[in-house]
């Protein structure tokens, strides 16, 4: 009888592939039953009512017009460098050097600004900017691309270094610009001129990044669906050995697309920098550059997707530094909220790609006791 | 009288998702029996063996070892059970040696010298040749085979399973193979053979057991049987097991080989001064044991493979000569050569797994059309029409490849690879783990090629089917050809020495 007990209870099995619906259903149970463990854990932990915390979440999200339209305008900024991420992981790149194409795409744009403000109209320097952001950001994003090309070096390696290149330029041209000398900071760019601020639109600050997020994600939906590089793209992450098979230049695809991710990196730096601060510090990517891997993965690199999987980071971000500050809790309290939501986003993917099965004995062996 | 069965499987279903690769199976294995497992591709053998060792675990049903109900829940509990199964592919390290290897995870003291003495007493015992202190980088695949084998006697196994052991063989080294399974028989041990070759399974097993689709269909004393009989039950009514042989219509230079030197990565040499030709509407076979060179040969024709030296050209049929070395896939089939290519790694590298059969198709066809955009409607018609024709079973042409059955995907990317009416048609182990029926369809599909005018080489590792399709066929040795022989008067035997004639690089 011994034996019987080395059985396990369960056993994994795969299933056949959900359909859309029930996995749909499966998250959204997923994200609730997170939802009450957060609530459980506050009420041990702080005697808060979790209901009162979760109005916060909401609050801190939505609470005004202008709180909303800052939440949007953060989903876009994600958005687009998630968006930027994906061809390269679609790759396998293993491109987690998003937060230095951004900063140095940024740093750009500041140089810019600082240099040429009393030289060249506003709408040149501008253009200028553009140019010269995405630039940078394709720079930095080809270059780990040749090395992996050319002698195949550890792109992973190679990305995350850059990140440090480009946090120690960004260190040093705040010494080099700082205002006042010796604050340590650069403070607002051209803050009676606006040389270089980008333009409102319909007269809203926030609207800018918004379409400009709108019309990537539309790009690289079609770029990735339907287009021939995406074609290429998704053959040579899947095989590299049937990229070659069928004539795919493979070191050319690598290049390729690291060079349309960074300068979309590029891009999102020049939205930070010229569009919302109007200013550049080291930490001005806030780690957006990794959370957009994550934001990448959880859609499963489908551009339409990325706007739930950034828009729940945001959301959740957001309203945790509204319940730290309303109920005043540590920061760090608001993180594990959103680990615990992460964690159980995460891991229901395991359910929707496997079932456990009770073991039959263990059914017959209840049974037969009864 | 009643022997008490070594293995006693009852009821066993197993299930993935919606697929039932086993459906209530009763089956036997004997000591001092072997055992053929028989089954078109899919119908579950692998599933049940690797229930028994451990791999998977069944939805329903009982096992009894000896008589006695036990729970086989991971490897581990299959080796205490006395069960190894040598797989198809090695599971072996290659820095290590023999005796390293075979003793690696068993718990205890570490002793190789003991482990080397009681390692040569089975080896004595049933008549293995093994070097117990050989690395495995030196050995050839038949060694590396019996250090398998080795491995599992030495954890005491007393039941044998052996998944498609001989695919890798010369028919030497099988026919050693089947002695020492013969010892090991007589020694009271129960072993099953999987595998597709039915004059294998004539002359070495005692007892066939089919399955079909799943099921079981039944089990028949093997002197009693036919290959007629066996390949009925297995497919479920009759076929036909004739390969057809036209002659070559109206023969052309096609392709010309010369002095073609191969080196890999690493220095090593794999194609030594190989020279040949094929013509137009004949099929040649290549024949050789495996790593021989025939990769290399085939992907350097096609274009993949760096050379060292030596020429590769194309003849039109004006008599124009087209240098084919240099250049890659795309410039290959830019300059107007219509090259076809099933590649031994169908999955790895003639397909990509995860993507639908549109997309599959669309390997060939992408660059067609729109410089930006890509055209999806000439890859699903031609989706379809494979699967129609080729009778492709897939649940629709939007299913991931990898999903369907070896024999499936191998029809896709034929199919595919014969759309673009070629005139040349390269094909790796194109049977290669698939079944009577699907190796048939295959068969036909390439002498319809022939018969088209197209010229094929085959590279093969049966020498009955090598012998009853080509026309001619060049054996490969070591990188180097050690002859060329009419595929009409040529004898098995003949090729089989062949194979291991030029010293350097053989194992002997």
């Amino acid at each position: 009888m011994n034996e019987k007990k080395r059985e396990p209870l369960f056993h994994i099995v795969k299933r056949e592939a959900l359909s859309t619906k029930d996995a749909l259903v499966l998250r959204a149970v997923a994200i609730l039953l997170a939802l009450v463990l957060c609530g459980i854990i506050t009420m041990i932990t702080t005697g808060i009512s979790p209901i009162e915390v979760y109005k916060s979440i909401i609050l801190g999200a939505f609470g005004s017009t202008r709180k909303t339209w800052v939440t949007l305008q953060s989903i876009s900024i994600l958005l687009i460098i998630s968006l930027a991420l994906t061809p390269a992981f679609k790759m396998r790149f293993w491109n987690i050097g998003g937060e230095g194409q951004v900063l140095i795409g940024g740093l750009a744009s500041a140089a810019c600004m600082i240099t040429l403000s009393d030289k060249l109209p506003n709408a040149v320097v501008i253009i200028l900017m553009i140019i010269s952001s995405i630039l940078a950001g394709a720079i930095w994003g080809v270059i780990p691309a040749l090395f992996k090309a050319k002698w195949n070096t550890n792109e992973t390696l190679s990305t995350l270094m850059m990140n440090y290149i480009a946090t120690q330029l960004v260190a040093f041209y705040t010494i080099v610009w700082e205002v006042p000398k010796g604050s340590g900071k650069i403070g607002i760019i051209n803050q009676d001129s606006n040389v270089g601020w980008l333009p409102q639109i319909f007269g809203s600050k926030y609207l800018l990044s918004i379409v400009v997020a709108v019309i990537v994600t539309l790009f690289m939906y079609v770029y990735l669906n339907y287009s021939r590089h995406g074609y290429e793209v998704s053959v040579v992450g899947e095989s590299e050995r049937t990229a070659k098979y069928v004539g795919i230049k493979v070191e050319k695809v690598i290049i390729r697309t690291m060079i349309l991710s960074g300068s979309v990196c590029g891009l999102a730096g020049l939205l930070l920098v010229g569009g919302i601060n109007h200013t550049i510090t080291t930490t001005i990517a806030g780690g957006q550059g990794f959370t957009g891997v994550l934001v990448s993965w959880m859609a499963k690199f489908n551009p339409l997707s990325m706007i739930l999987s950034s828009f729940l980071i945001v959301f959740m971000g957001r309203g945790a530094s509204e319940i730290s500050t309303n109920f005043g809790l540590n920061q760090s309290f608001s993180d594990i909220l959103t680990g615990i939501i992460l964690f159980f986003i995460i891991g229901c993917e395991f359910f929707i790609t496997y079932k456990l099965k009770k073991n039959h004995s263990h059914t017959k062996v209840r049974k037969e006791e009864k | 009288m009643e022997r008490t069965a070594a293995v006693k499987l009852k009821n066993i279903t197993k299930t993935f998702g919606s697929v039932v690769a086993n459906e209530d199976i009763n089956m036997s294995i004997y000591n001092g029996e072997i055992l053929a497992l028989l089954g078109e591709n899919g119908s579950g053998k692998t599933t049940l063996m690797n229930m028994l060792s451990g791999i998977y675990y069944p939805d329903e049903g009982k096992i009894f070892i000896n008589g006695k109900e036990e729970l086989i829940a991971s490897p581990k509990d299959s080796f205490r059970l006395g069960i190894g199964m040598v797989h198809q592919h090695f599971k072996l390290i290659d820095v290590l040696s023999a005796t390293e290897n075979i003793i690696l995870g068993l718990e205890g003291k570490l002793n190789l010298k003991e482990a080397s003495i009681k390692i040569k007493e089975i080896c004595d015992k049933y008549g293995f040749d093994v070097d117990p202190d050989k690395k495995i980088y030196d050995m050839s695949v038949s060694e590396k085979q019996t250090v398998e084998i080795v491995k599992v006697l030495y954890r005491g196994a007393s039941i044998l399973i052996l998944d498609e052991p001989t695919a890798v063989l010369t028919p030497q080294e099988t026919e050693k193979l089947f002695n020492v399974l013969r010892n090991m028989r007589d020694d009271g041990k129960a072993i099953v053979i999987i595998t597709h070759k039915m004059h294998e399974v004539l002359s070495l097993s005692d007892r066939v057991a089919v399955l079909r689709k799943g099921k079981y269909v039944g089990d028949m004393i093997t002197k009693e049987t036919t290959v007629q009989q066996m390949t009925d039950m297995m497919v479920g009514h009759a076929v036909s097991l004739n390969i057809e042989r036209p002659e070559p219509v109206n023969p052309k230079k096609r392709l010309e080989v010369k002095n073609l030197t191969v080196r890999s990565e690493d220095g090593v040499i794999k194609l030594n001064n190989v020279s040949f030709s094929l013509n137009s509407g004949e099929i040649l076979g290549i024949a050789g044991i495996s790593g021989c060179g025939q990769k290399e040969l085939l992907e350097a024709i096609a274009g993949l493979q760096v050379v060292e030296n030596g020429s590769i050209e194309y003849i039109e049929d004006d008599g124009k000569r087209e240098q084919l070395l240099g250049k890659d896939p795309r410039k290959i089939a830019e300059m107007g050569v219509s090259l076809s290519f099933v590649p031994e790694d169908r999955l790895g590298m003639g397909l990509v797994a995860n993507m639908d059969l549109t997309n599959n198709m669309m390997l060939r066809s992408f660059r067609n059309g729109n410089k930006f955009f890509t055209d999806r409607k000439a890859p699903k018609a031609l989706a379809e029409s494979v699967v129609d024709h080729l009778k492709v079973v897939t649940p629709s042409i939007e299913t991931p490849v990898r999903r369907l059955s070896g024999g499936n995907v191998q029809k896709v990317l034929v199919g595919r690879e014969i759309a673009s009416a070629p005139t040349v048609l390269l094909t790796a182990y194109a049977v290669r783990g698939l079944d009577i029926n699907s190796s048939y369809t295959i068969y036909d599909l390439i002498n319809q090629q022939k018969k088209a005018g197209v010229a094929v080489i085959f590279v093969g590792e049966d020498l009955d089917v090598l012998l009853e399709l080509s026309d001619r066929i060049l054996v490969l040795c070591g990188g180097e050809v050690s002859g060329i022989v009419d595929g009409r008067k040529a004898d098995k035997n003949e090729v089989g020495l062949l194979m291991t004639k030029v010293g350097g690089t053989s194992n002997e």
